[in-house]
Order: structure tokens, then C-alpha cells, then sequence
């Protein structure tokens, strides 16, 4: 709850667990140099509850991933746990995923021909702990988030919403200091989608610390704080308060009818991209995040078009508008 | 420190781990596993099942070697390869009787010597007349050769000394000329001399060398035979052991150039065969076709080697999600490697395991055979450690590439792998 209220704020600095220091991301694909993040501060502290926002393509995975040591900023420092970690090699970085992070997949990413138990012991694995410990570690996680009695199914005889539990299981089963979910309702309708923020909620209750990458704003009222990343910065970091109060503002002017029949993801994109104004200012150059309070009614020609043809065709038909 | 002293441990874990994740995964893709261990399969089989022929083979010239006397040695004349001998009369080279004069006292490492005096002759008794084959022996004789007197008596030195009229003859003789079954005493012609019967030989023990043993046989003593018939002669021994056998071929070569008068820069104008050295032959021969199944039995492992990489390659890009994930979960790029490396290895040494049992069938198989005279063929328990030794090598080989590949996989890039 504390550090909610002081999120972003240089107080934290002293317990962060997690703490970047202009980390940028940089995809070569032929002569191009992709920013995927350009220059991210960031720290987050123990048993915050966070949510990455942001349009398609803004780096919130690529964030994520070089988060859950999963890979390699460029350049830039990333102290985890007061470690730094943006140097390690990939057996250093293996183990430091291990010990201390659990990551959840918006795909679940289960064994499928392995039981709910099988599957949530895998990280242990590859961790020192012995066959008993392990069984024993496996079985609490799966109690935790409700699946007790379902140790023994297969993924395919569980529900979508039981599949992303165990995932949630086996990211827990190690005793991570940070839980990592890149959109992890995305293949869930909404009844289960509710399920499983209720258990995030509940983990974050009993002092989990959870970053969730997400789409929809309902996920990402139930955290404490939000990031909305654009072009691969970050754009406001705010505790959830204080991003709905903005929001809310912002949402108001779109008629819900002319974007309806768009495909849900789009919707989303195309929403935040047509009414966060951009400065027109490129990527690479864009400086802190801008938390100033924006009018509606910023020029869209003016927008930088996204990278991808559907989107800028749903850019171009809010322009035509 | 302490992680090195638990880096062995660490490996033995991911090692029994390792081997249950590949036995689940050979056992969900059983035609697939077994169609791809074909190459080890047949290669295994083929190699076990000649070694052991060749063993059941081994087996059966041991005996034989056995039963005829494996230190036995001969003494024949030999024309030289070159030197004024090599194109000289019959008279000079020959062997001659007193050539093996006290023979025994300058040649510790022989046992017993015998001269031989080999002739074809006419035979007859009462009203029964035929050809026969007459051997001159000496008493030694019956030290060395491996057959027995059935009836009446051995050779002694006073028969051979005094050059007696005396005969001992075969049973197939004994019966081709209608005598009767205890013979001794009863007299019979030899080319019109007389010839008492002391004793019954037995026929010789069935053996692969010197057929012709249907030929009627008789023996006289050596100066009797010596005496009537001069001619071509050659000696017999046996030596002490087979290990001397070396040794005795050396002593009796010496003792011969000095009894022949050879310039010490003349070759040999004799030649000394052992009967250890056909063994050593039939060794190098075996040796000879241990590496011919080697050698296709290499060609059957890389081949079965490519097909375990293909397959191993295959099941890298299948799982490549599963590799990433793993990952995720903090598995390092050498517990990946190890856990293809052990796939690949199991892989191959079950395909071993069922060459082998492959080669074990064909084996019996071949033991069945009456005819083909392997019924002592066996798979020697080091051909088995050999057949899975080159299964895993094989295995650890091809497997190797593969499991690079998967080790090196990037986790971020192998999750969003369709
Ligand atoms: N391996 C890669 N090679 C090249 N470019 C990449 C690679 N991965 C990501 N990118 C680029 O980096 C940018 C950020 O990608 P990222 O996956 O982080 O976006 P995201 O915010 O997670 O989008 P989404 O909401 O669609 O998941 C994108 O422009 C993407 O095209
Ligand atoms: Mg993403």
C-alpha cells in the first residue's frame, strides 16, 4: 500500500527491487535499428502490484522480458535485488530466473503431456531441491492458488482459467521475488479473467510483488500503479488513482459505435493512439514521460502512424472521421 | 568448493532425470524411435552375430587343435628360395635318418621325435590282397600322436632297434582284410615280406587336417621301414609346451644346420612347421574378419549415427517451445545440451540393446545349423560391452549437434515458435 502511494517517487529507490537505469532495446533487422525501448527508468519496489500499458509495439514485452532476465538490454544498468543483472551471462541469468522470478505466459505454456504437478515442478528441476522437497514444494503451490484437487490432470482436462493457475503454480513454486505476467487473461474470457486477477490479487495480498503486462483496463484497475509505455518509453507512471482521474477524462469524447465492430486488440490500440496525443516528437528523442493532462481533441494527422498496415488503415479511418 | 563437490551430483540427477524425460519421449514416438535406431539396430546385430560366428568357429579349430596335439612339430626337406641348393638333386636336400641323431639331448624344449618313412604297398592275406599305405614310426610315435592301441601292444625300441618284421594296423585294415578281431600274432604280407600283427590301432579321431583316412593303413617300425623301402623320410615331435613351441623351432633349426653341414651363410635346405602356427593363422584370420564387420559395421553406425541426428534435429524444432519455456524456468544452456545428449544416447543404446538381441537370435540360429559346424557359437561378453560402447559413442556424436542446437536456443525467440 505504501509503496503505491509512492510509487515513482525517489523514496523507494532504497528498497526497489527492482531498479532500471536508461535500459534500451535495440532490434537490428536489416539496415533498420528498431527502438524497442529507448531509454527506461524505472524502479519498482517490494510488493508492488503493477500494470504495463501501452499500444501494440510499445516494448511492454520486450520490458518485461529483459525484467524476467529472459533477455539483454543494450545498454543501460538493471539491478535486481541490488544485483546487476543487465551483464550477466546466460547461465548466470538462467539461475537468476530460477531463483527469483516466475513468469506468466499469456499462453500458458504448460507441458502437455505432463500432470498439473509435473508441470509445476519444473523450475525446481533446475534448482538443488530434492525429489521429496520438490513433490512437497509443488503440491503447496497448486493449493495456493486453488488446484488441490486437480494435481494430477493433464492441461487438456483442465479449463483455460485452471491452465493459467497452474502456470501461476509453477511461477510461484520457487519463491520468486517478482511475478511476471505478459498478459496473462489475453486467451481467457471475461468470467475466468476475473478468477485469476482475484488470485493475483490474493498473491499480492500475502506480499507477492507483481508486474502484469495488459491490454484492458479492467485488469490493470486491479493493480496499484500504472505504466503506459508509447515508442518504447514510458509515457506516465501513476498510482491507479490518479491514471483513472486522467483517463476517464480522455475517454469520455470517443462515441463506442464507429470502434465496436473493430477487432477488441485494435479497439484498444487504436483508442489509445488516437487520444493520447502524441508531441510528434520521434520515438528515439521522446524524453520523460508526460504526464500533463491531454486535450481530446490533439491533431491525428500530425500522430505518428504505427508500424502495422491494420492499424494504420484503423488511424487513418478516426482521421477520415 | 562445495559446488564443485556437488557438480557430480548436480550431473547424476540431471542424468536419471534426463533418462526418464528421454524414455517418455522414445515411448511416445515408438515407430518413429525404432525407425530411426534401424541403423544401430542392424549394425549391432550383424557385427554381434559374426563375432560370434567367428567365436563358434574359434571354438571349434581349438578343439581340434586340441585333440591333434597343438605342440606337435614337423621336419621336412625344403628346397631354399635362393643359394647354389635351390636347384640341387633330390639326394642333397633330403632328410636322412641320422640327421635326427640324438636329436632329444641338444634340443631341451622338445619332448619326443620321431622319424617317419611314408610308402605305398601291396597287402595281402590268405586269399585277400590290397594297396595300403605303410608308415615306418618310431615308439616315440605314441607319445606324440593322439591315437590309441586297441588291442595287442605299443611299438617298442627293440622292435624299432632290431628292425622287426612286426605291424600294427588299423581297424578299417583289420576288417578290409577279413582277419580276425584279436589279430595279434596272425602274420600278413607286405610287398611279399612277413609281418607279424602286435597290436590294434584305433582309427584316427575325426579332425579337419589330413583326410585321405580312407586309405587302408599300417605301421612297421622305422628301420624295418627304412631298411625295405629308402626313400623320403621326414620327423615328427612333439615340443614340451605350445608356449616353448618358439623356443623348440629354434633349437631344432640350430641342431639341423649343424647335423645337415650348412655354412653359417646358406639358407635353411629344411623346413620346421608347428602346429601353433596355424593357429596363428586361423587368429589372423579371424582378426582379419573382425575388421571386416568392423568396418561395415562403422558404415551401419554412421548411418544410424545421420539418422539419430536427423531425428534429434527434428525433435529440437518440435519442442522448441518446450526448450523455451524450460528456460524460462532457469535451465541452463548445459542442462538443455545434457538433457538432448542423454535422449540421443538412450536412444541408441536401446537400438544396441535390440541389436543385440538380434544378433543373440541370429546366433542361435546359426548354432541350430548341423551343418554349418557353429554350435559353440556365443556373443563374447566383450563384443556386448563393445556394441554399447558404440552405441553411445554414436549416440554422444550425432546426438551432439542437435542438442547444441536446442542448448542454444534463445528462450524469448523459442517461446513464440509456432
Ligand atoms: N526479435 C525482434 N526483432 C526485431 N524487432 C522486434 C523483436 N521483438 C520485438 N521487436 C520490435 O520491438 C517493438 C516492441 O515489441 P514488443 O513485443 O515489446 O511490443 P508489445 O508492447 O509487447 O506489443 P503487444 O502489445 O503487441 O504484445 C516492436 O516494434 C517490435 O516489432
Ligand atoms: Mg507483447
Amino acid at each position: 500500500m505504501r509503496t503505491a502511494q509512492n510509487g515513482p517517487s525517489p523514496s523507494a529507490t532504497e528498497q526497489a527491487i527492482i531498479r532500471l537505469q536508461q535500459i534500451r532495446k535495440i532490434y537490428k533487422v536489416g539496415v533498420e535499428r528498431i527502438h524497442a525501448l529507448a531509454g527506461v527508468d524505472l524502479e519498482i519496489g517490494a510488493n508492488e502490484y503493477v500494470a504495463i500499458m501501452g499500444a501494440s509495439g510499445s516494448g511492454k514485452s520486450t520490458m518485461l522480458n529483459i525484467l524476467g532476465c529472459l533477455d539483454r538490454p543494450t545498454s543501460g544498468k538493471y539491478l535486481l535485488d541490488g544485483q546487476l543483472v543487465s551483464r550477466m551471462g546466460s547461465g548466470a541469468l538462467a539461475q537468476v530466473r530460477n531463483d527469483r522470478i516466475g513468469f506468466v505466459f499469456q499462453s500458458f505454456e504448460l507441458m502437455a503431456r505432463a500432470s498439473a504437478l509435473k508441470n509445476v515442478e519444473l523450475p525446481l528441476i533446475y534448482s538443488n531441491v530434492g525429489w521429496w522437497s520438490r513433490r512437497k514444494r509443488a503440491i503447496h503451490a497448486l493449493e495456493r492458488v486453488g488446484l488441490g484437487d486437480r494435481m494430477s490432470h493433464r492441461p487438456n482436462q483442465l479449463s483455460g482459467g485452471q491452465k493459467q493457475r497452474v502456470a501461476v503454480a509453477r511461477a510461484l513454486v520457487t519463491n520468486p521475488s517478482i511475478l511476471l505476467a505478459d498478459e496473462p487473461t489475453g486467451n481467457l474470457d471475461s468470467k475466468t479473467t476475473v478468477e485469476i486477477l482475484a488470485l493475483f490479487d490474493q498473491l499480492h495480498r500475502e506480499g507477492q510483488t507483481i508486474i502484469i503486462v495488459t491490454h484492458e483496463e479492467e485488469v490493470a484497475a486491479h493493480t496499484q500503479r500504472i505504466v503506459r509505455m508509447r515508442d518504447g518509453q514510458i509515457e506516465s507512471d501513476l498510482p491507479v488513482q490518479e491514471d483513472k482521474d486522467q483517463h476517464s477524462q480522455e475517454r469520455r469524447i470517443p462515441t463506442s459505435d464507429d470502434v465496436s465492430d473493430a477487432p477488441s486488440g485494435f479497439d484498444a490500440d487504436n483508442f489509445d493512439n488516437e487520444r493520447i496525443p502524441d508531441n510528434g516528437r520521434p520515438a528515439t528523442t521522446t524524453q520523460a514521460p508526460e504526464p500533463e493532462p491531454r486535450s481530446p481533441q490533439s491533431d491525428e494527422a500530425g500522430h505518428e502512424p504505427t508500424p502495422t498496415p491494420a492499424r494504420a488503415r484503423w488511424a487513418s479511418r478516426g482521421a477520415s472521421r | 568448493m562445495i559446488s564443485i563437490l556437488l557438480w557430480p551430483l548436480t550431473l547424476l540427477r540431471f542424468g536419471y532425470q534426463g533418462i526418464g524425460l528421454a524414455l517418455g519421449q522414445i515411448w511416445t514416438n515408438k515407430m518413429r524411435s525404432f525407425l530411426t535406431t534401424l541403423g544401430i539396430i542392424i549394425g549391432v546385430g550383424s557385427v554381434t552375430a559374426v563375432i560370434a560366428g567367428l567365436q563358434g568357429m574359434r571354438t571349434k579349430v581349438l578343439d581340434s587343435f586340441e585333440s591333434f596335439g597343438t605342440n606337435k612339430m614337423y621336419f621336412i626337406h625344403d628346397w631354399p628360395d635362393d643359394g647354389p641348393k635351390q636347384h640341387a638333386s633330390w639326394r642333397v636336400i633330403r632328410l636322412r635318418p641320422d640327421h635326427f641323431n640324438d636329436m632329444l639331448e641338444h634340443c631341451p624344449s622338445i619332448a619326443s621325435l620321431t622319424r617317419i618313412r611314408e610308402f605305398g604297398a601291396r597287402m595281402e592275406h590268405a586269399d585277400k590282397a590290397m594297396n595300403v599305405s605303410v608308415t615306418g614310426i618310431e615308439p616315440d610315435w605314441h607319445d606324440i600322436e593322439n591315437r590309441s592301441v586297441i588291442l595287442g601292444r605299443t611299438f617298442t625300441h627293440t622292435d624299432n632297434e632290431g628292425a622287426r618284421q612286426v605291424c600294427l594296423i588299423t581297424e578299417q585294415t583289420r576288417d578290409q582284410l577279413r582277419l580276425d578281431r584279436d589279430c595279434t600274432g596272425q602274420s600278413i604280407l607286405i610287398n611279399d615280406r612277413r609281418y607279424y600283427v602286435v597290436g590294434v590301432l584305433e582309427e584316427r579321431p575325426d579332425s579337419m587336417f589330413r583326410d585321405g583316412s580312407s586309405e587302408a593303413q599300417v605301421f612297421i617300425p622305422f628301420r624295418t621301414a627304412w631298411k625295405v623301402s629308402e626313400g623320403f623320410m621326414y620327423a615328427m615331435a612333439a615340443c614340451e609346451s605350445p608356449e616353448v613351441a618358439d623356443d623348440a623351432r629354434a633349437e631344432a633349426r640350430f641342431f639341423l644346420r649343424h647335423t645337415r653341414n650348412l655354412a653359417p651363410d646358406e639358407p635353411d635346405t629344411f623346413r620346421i612347421e608347428i602346429m601353433k602356427q596355424y593357429l596363428d593363422q586361423f587368429n589372423a584370420m579371424a582378426v582379419g574378419i573382425t575388421f571386416v564387420a568392423g568396418g561395415i559395421v562403422t558404415i551401419s553406425l554412421l548411418v544410424g549415427g545421420i539418422g539419430i541426428m536427423n531425428i534429434m534435429l527434428v525433435s529440437v524444432s518440435e519442442r522448441t517451445r518446450e526448450i523455451g519455456l524450460r528456460k524460462a524456468v532457469g535451465a541452463k544452456p548445459s542442462a538443455i545440451l545434457l538433457q538432448f545428449l542423454i535422449e540421443a544416447v538412450t536412444l541408441c543404446l536401446i537400438g544396441g540393446l535390440v541389436g543385440l538381441l538380434g544378433g543373440q537370435a541370429i546366433t542361435e540360429l546359426l548354432a541350430s545349423i548341423e551343418k554349418a559346424g557353429l554350435e559353440e557359437a556365443y556373443i563374447p561378453a566383450w563384443a556386448m560391452g563393445m556394441a554399447f560402447g558404440f552405441s553411445a559413442t554414436v549416440g554422444i556424436v550425432f546426438g551432439m549437434f542437435p542438442a547444441i542446437k536446442a542448448s542454444r536456443l534463445d528462450p524469448i525467440q523459442a517461446l513464440r515458435h509456432e
